[in-house]
């Protein structure tokens, strides 16, 4: 079996005295699309900053390529591969569309490829080029913010709640880029509030509450438990 | 009819939010919101992350002016009015990010309060025992002497729960006030609210937790893209398809068993996001 | 018609520099957050780099100006960069604005120490060479200079907007994290920047310094200029900026020229670049109220009643035990330190408790100081009236600046003190140009005070019974309220508390106790003149503040004491400033300054020899520890006669020190 793309061992990680990870352990496969659910305060977004480079555990392993990621800082991070699309809108909203799109280029491939990709996928971006991002609506800049994970042919794709306050409609089409990146074979951790959506497009998926993966699986079990683990859970 | 219907038809609507708009750059936070809060009445405010609740309250206290739409508190347009006199007219808020007032300990955030409200009187009337009182009902006297910056979460939004007490006012507008709560401190505050409510205080609510807000809450909301997609008592809103496309995220009849689930049980949101509050 | 056109080119050719160095400043502040108030000043030490390596040291004058501008400025630049503003853009203004004050007072406190005074001068570039225009000249070094800002502007630009560089510069600042994410950096980002903006600030200098001449202060207060015209783009637009900085030159050049020279009016145009910062500021838009907050700052521990009584008394015995020894001489330079520890307090009040900077608290002591000596009424009563003179004026500042906070607020009152000094305090009417007025020694309930000795013993005891005051102020309901506004605002706002009036009554009491300490001081010196408040000295004053402890009184009577000294040794001035300076940079993010560190040392030394101290005297009750907080009145009377003299014992007698160290977290 091949080196798995993420390998996440024993991690806790806390705020100020608070423990919000209490040993994480979660693994993907290289190629894998794994949906990471679970409840209000269960650590998920903690877990997506250790592993983005943005906050330090306070011990455990995060692995990368079978590579340690101990005290890897979050610029380098993206530069040799690791695609994070934060919470909330992750465009820069007082520059251009063109001009956020020329920052991805950071991440390794040329400005002209990155456009060049992004028009290509997403023609009203092309339309708006020359507008300010922040002026677009809200499904609009998180296509912008796809265009990165889409263009940049990262390792390994973190997507936490992509379908932040978006419309239904929006929230799916956006799914239907991340079905399309995965099928280019690209590594996908996709956290979600919405348990469905995020579950249909993926191979894995994991539960977290409590600062601790309580379930692992394939989606259609995962779904079929995870009533019980919300509601058990909620304790 | 709702309890809330009944409470309006008495005409003792205390908060009126009539066709809000805020429009932050391209993006629509609150989308032509309307709703009505009651004397007397738990209102509970709830919809996915990033729906434009927390918004909605900054607009409704005045730290946010909307784009275009009306405010309307006990009878009177306060859309224009700046934040500390909606406060003086009644109007009490919690924070979802807190706000305590860091170096100062519990007793003296809220004693600030009191002395905020009392104004001049309260420099000649002892506030202590009041302010004890108060501590005590929101169950947190024991952590009176501790400074505000260093007591765990939950307490902390109980600590901005009597801070808001202390002036005393008609509505209670809580935002998130169980999260980092556990179960049995959640029960204890649920029942806090219904006394609060029984003596005569409207409550609105943004709340996660759907045992609490389903327990507590007489009338709910449902805020989704900034639009309000359903408004009536829990019963109903537990069955509202609209409701379950906006939580579940699908947006046609393909997926065969979602009559299955209900909104309690939904894995409830992270909590950590809240749209900024930009100048206009 | 001709001499107009010679002030026009002369105006843009001013702008022009302006305009170059106010974009430094703009490049700065919107990639980092930190707005350099120093900026004038590096662009003085450029100059002054730029005289050294081109007449001193006699190198050709392309190769000083490649040396300053492409060496020098940029790794000043980078070492700001990584080693003080590291972090500072998300600190609190009040830090930022406190370090880059450091950095401006260092700079003058290098100058100052390197550049002993003499005559010296830069000549223009190409001195022999001008064009005609008509009847009207026009020289090469205007023409070379209105070219390099018209480079400089092409030049920022297409770094911002064509390169990715630029790009990921304006990205950063909206938000650094994401930058990371994408794989930029954002502290390389910053460093290009302080490069950059410290090279544009020498450029600007030295384009200016054949005009304006060598000189330490003249050239690092141009960047009023540079401020003015920053502000009027918003601190963000660069276009906007470079018309703000066109406009003033034309402005400043008018001004002389066409306005009346008699009366307040003719002096007008010595203030034209702060008035046109203040009403700039003034007409800004409203801040929303700031929000997502329960950090609060560590304050300075407070002390009990009976300590501070007790410290208070000690002290007033030392001053009274010197005032009995010292000679006529060091009687007055305690009575100064005594007037210093007062301003200070009244920035204990303002910063450390309400955290609000401000930048003109001499101006205020000298409004309570002028209105003493002309009032004439050497009692209680015209103290009184001094101290309200100044608090009105003091809220007079603070309405039109109500809607303000941190950085607009502090360079308004920067503007504001600016205009004052050069403006009100040499009208005729006032002190007059470089006038002094005299004025008599205070008498208390028909006693006369005239030896110095009793005099300084009389200022201490205002400093002693305001600095109780204070803390009866801080313990009480508007103290606590003082915090909270502090943390905050938001949560005040919708607890109901109208916190426009409560600031302008913060900046009224601040600002009288500050003129209060003016008048004692006019009473001191007998004869007092506009150049002891130049609004300059507030600069080091807030940083002496900060250093010793903005947050205790304790800190505002070492920080007096300190400012006392610092003008005390006009030879080592330089090196002090630069003390100074190094303390502000290391010490501005902790507000509790130096007095934090002496509260734990005797804290320690209460652990250790308060046992020691009170197994020897076996009838005094034992001093029981508590945890610390206990601001609360109730427990105030429990422990105190014990600890005050353990306290007393536990350190050299006659420090002048009135805040015990018991109490600290």
């Amino acid at each position: 079996m091949s080196i798995p793309i993420l390998e996440v061992v024993d991690l806790h990680a806390s705020y100020g005295r608070i423990e919000v990870l209490r040993g994480v352990d979660l693994t993907i496969p290289k190629g894998a699309v794994m949906a990471l659910l679970g409840p209000n305060g269960g650590g998920k977004s903690t877990l997506t900053k250790i592993i983005s480079g943005q906050k330090a555990p306070t011990s455990g392993h995060v692995h990368l390529a079978g590579v340690n990621l101990r005290d890897a800082a979050p610029e380098d991070l993206a530069r040799v591969g690791l695609c994070t699309v934060p919470e909330g809108r992750s465009v820069f909203p007082n520059l251009t569309v063109e001009e956020n799109l020329t920052l991805m280029s950071y991440a390794g491939v040329p400005a002209e490829a990155v456009l060049e990709t992004a028009f290509a996928y997403f023609p009203r971006l092309l339309e708006r080029r020359k507008q300010l991002a922040g002026t677009m609506s809200g499904g609009e800049q998180q296509m912008l913010a796809m265009s990165r994970a889409l263009a940049s042919d990262p390792a390994l794709l973190l997507l936490d709640e992509l379908s932040m306050g978006l419309a239904p409609l929006i929230v799916d089409e956006l799914y239907e880029t991340v079905a399309q990146i995965a099928q280019s074979g690209v590594s996908i951790l996709c956290i979600e509030q919405f348990a469905r959506t995020a579950l249909r497009v993926s191979d894995y998926a994991a539960v977290m509450t409590g600062g601790r993966i309580v379930a692992t699986g394939e989606p259609e079990e995962i779904m079929a438990t995870m009533s019980d683990v919300i509601l058990g859970g909620a304790a | 009819m709702s309890h809330a219907d009944a409470a309006l038809d008495r005409g003792d609507a205390l908060l009126r939010v009539e066709d809000v708009v805020v429009q932050f750059g391209g993006v629509t936070a609150v989308n032509h919101a309307s709703f009505v809060a009651a004397a007397g009445v738990i209102t509970g405010l709830i919809g996915p992350n990033g729906a434009g609740k927390t918004t909605c309250f900054n607009v409704i206290t005045g730290l946010q002016r909307p784009t275009s739409g009306t405010i309307r508190f006990r009878g009177r347009n306060v859309t224009r009015m700046p934040v500390n006199r909606r406060a003086k007219r009644g109007m009490g808020r919690t924070f979802q990010r807190l706000e305590a007032f860091g170096s100062l300990t519990v007793r003296e955030n809220v004693r600030v309060a009191h002395d905020i409200h009392a104004g001049l009187l309260g420099l000649v009337r002892p506030a202590k025992a009041d302010v004890d009182g108060l501590l005590e009902r929101v169950g947190i006297a024991a952590y009176a002497e501790e400074r505000a910056d260093s007591i765990p979460t939950g307490t902390a939004r109980l600590l901005e729960l009597a801070r808001c007490l202390a002036g005393d006012p008609q509505l209670l507008l809580l935002d998130e006030p169980s999260s980092g709560q556990d179960e049995s401190e959640t029960d204890a505050f649920g029942e806090l609210l219904k006394e609060l409510a029984a003596e005569g205080r409207g409550i609105v609510m943004v709340e996660h937790d759907m045992d609490l807000v389903m327990s507590v809450c007489d009338e709910i909301h449902v805020l989704d893209f900034g639009t309000i997609i359903a408004s009536g008592p829990p019963s109903m809103i537990r069955n509202d398809p609209a409701v379950q496309k906006a939580y579940l995220g699908y947006s046609d009849a393909e997926d065969p068993d979602s009559s299955d689930h209900t909104l309690t049980d939904l894995p409830a949101v992270e909590t950590t996001q809240q749209i900024p509050v930009v100048t206009s | 018609m001709s001499s107009f056109l010679a002030y026009t080119i002369f105006g843009l050719f001013s702008g022009a520099a302006y305009a170059i160095a106010a974009s430094g400043l703009v490049l700065t502040y919107t990639t980092t957050r930190v707005f350099n108030i120093a900026h004038g000043a590096f662009g003085m030490v450029l100059s002054y780099l730029f005289w050294d390596f081109s007449v001193k040291q006699g190198l050709p004058i392309w190769l000083s100006l490649v040396l300053v501008l492409f060496v020098v400025a940029p790794a000043i630049g980078w070492f700001i960069a990584r080693f003080v503003a590291k972090g500072l853009g998300e600190a609190p203004v009040s830090v930022s604005l406190v370090v880059t004050v450091g950095l401006l007072v260092g700079c003058i406190g290098f100058a100052t120490q390197v550049y002993k005074p003499e005559a010296r001068t830069v000549l223009p570039f190409f001195p022999e060479t001008s064009f005609s225009l008509g009847e009207t000249n026009i020289t090469a070094h205007q023409v070379i200079t209105i070219l390099a800002s018209i480079a400089v502007a092409v030049g920022l630009y297409l770094l911002l907007n064509r390169t990715r560089i630029g790009t990921a510069m304006r990205a950063s600042v909206d938000n650094p994290e994401l930058l990371k994410l994408f794989g930029g950096k954002p502290e390389a980002v910053a460093t290009l920047s302080w490069m950059i903006g410290i090279s544009l600030a020498g450029l600007g200098g030295i384009l200016l310094v054949s005009t304006v001449g060598l000189d330490t202060y003249s050239l690092t207060l141009l960047v009023i200029n540079a401020y003015a015209a920053a502000m009027l783009g918003r601190l963000k637009s660069l276009p906007l900026t470079f018309l703000g900085a066109m406009g003033l030159g034309l402005l400043s050049s008018y001004a002389p020229v066409y306005l009346p020279q008699e009366g307040l009016i003719g002096s007008v145009d010595n203030v034209v670049p702060a008035l046109f910062l203040f009403i700039v500021i003034v007409a800004m838009p409203q801040a929303q109220l700031r929000i997502g907050q329960v950090k609060g700052i560590v304050s300075a521990p407070l002390p009990s009643l009976p300590k501070a009584l007790g410290w208070g008394a000690a002290l007033l015995v030392f001053v009274a035990l010197l005032s009995g020894t010292a000679s006529e001489a060091n009687l007055l330079l305690v009575g100064t330190a005594a007037t210093y520890a007062i301003v200070m307090l009244s920035l204990v009040l303002l910063t450390g408790y309400g955290g609000h900077v401000s930048l003109a608290q001499f101006t205020f002591a000298g409004v309570g100081a002028l209105t003493y000596a002309k009032l004439d009424e050497p009692n209680l009563y015209g103290l009184l009236v001094s101290a309200l003179v100044a608090a009105g004026v003091g809220a007079l500042v603070a309405l039109p600046v109500l809607r303000l906070t941190g950085l607009y607020l502090a360079l308004s009152t920067l503007a504001f003190a600016a205009i004052m000094d050069k403006m009100l305090f040499q009208a005729d009417f006032a002190f007059g140009f470089n006038g002094t007025l005299p004025a008599e020694r205070l008498s208390i309930l028909g006693m006369s005070i005239t030896s110095t000795s009793g005099y300084v013993f009389v200022m201490a005891a205002f400093f002693v019974l305001m600095a109780f005051a204070l803390l009866l102020v801080r313990r009480g309901v508007i103290g606590r309220m003082l915090i909270a506004m502090r943390d905050s605002p938001a949560a005040c706002g919708t607890l109901g508390l109208d916190m426009r009036w409560f600031r302008v009554g913060l900046f009224a009491a601040s600002a009288g106790m500050a003129g209060l300490a003016g008048g004692l001081y006019a009473g001191l010196r007998q004869s007092v003149g506009a150049a002891e408040f130049q609004f300059f000295n507030s600069l080091p004053l807030l940083l002496l503040a900060v250093v010793l402890g903005v947050t205790s009184v304790t800190g505002a009577a070492l920080g007096g004491t300190g400012l006392m000294l610092l003008y005390n040794y006009p030879d080592a001035q330089g090196l002090l400033f630069i003390l100074i300076a190094v303390g502000a940079v290391l010490l501005g993010r902790n507000p509790n300054g130096l007095a934090i560190y002496l509260f734990r040392l005797g804290n320690w030394l209460q652990g250790r020899l308060g046992p020691v101290l009170l197994s020897r005297l076996p009838a005094l009750p034992a001093d029981d520890e508590r945890p610390a907080s206990r601001n609360d009145d109730s427990v105030v009377e429990e422990d105190e006669t014990t600890v005050t003299s353990t306290v007393v014992a536990g350190r050299p007698a006659g420090e002048p020190r009135e805040v015990p160290a018991h109490v600290a977290r």
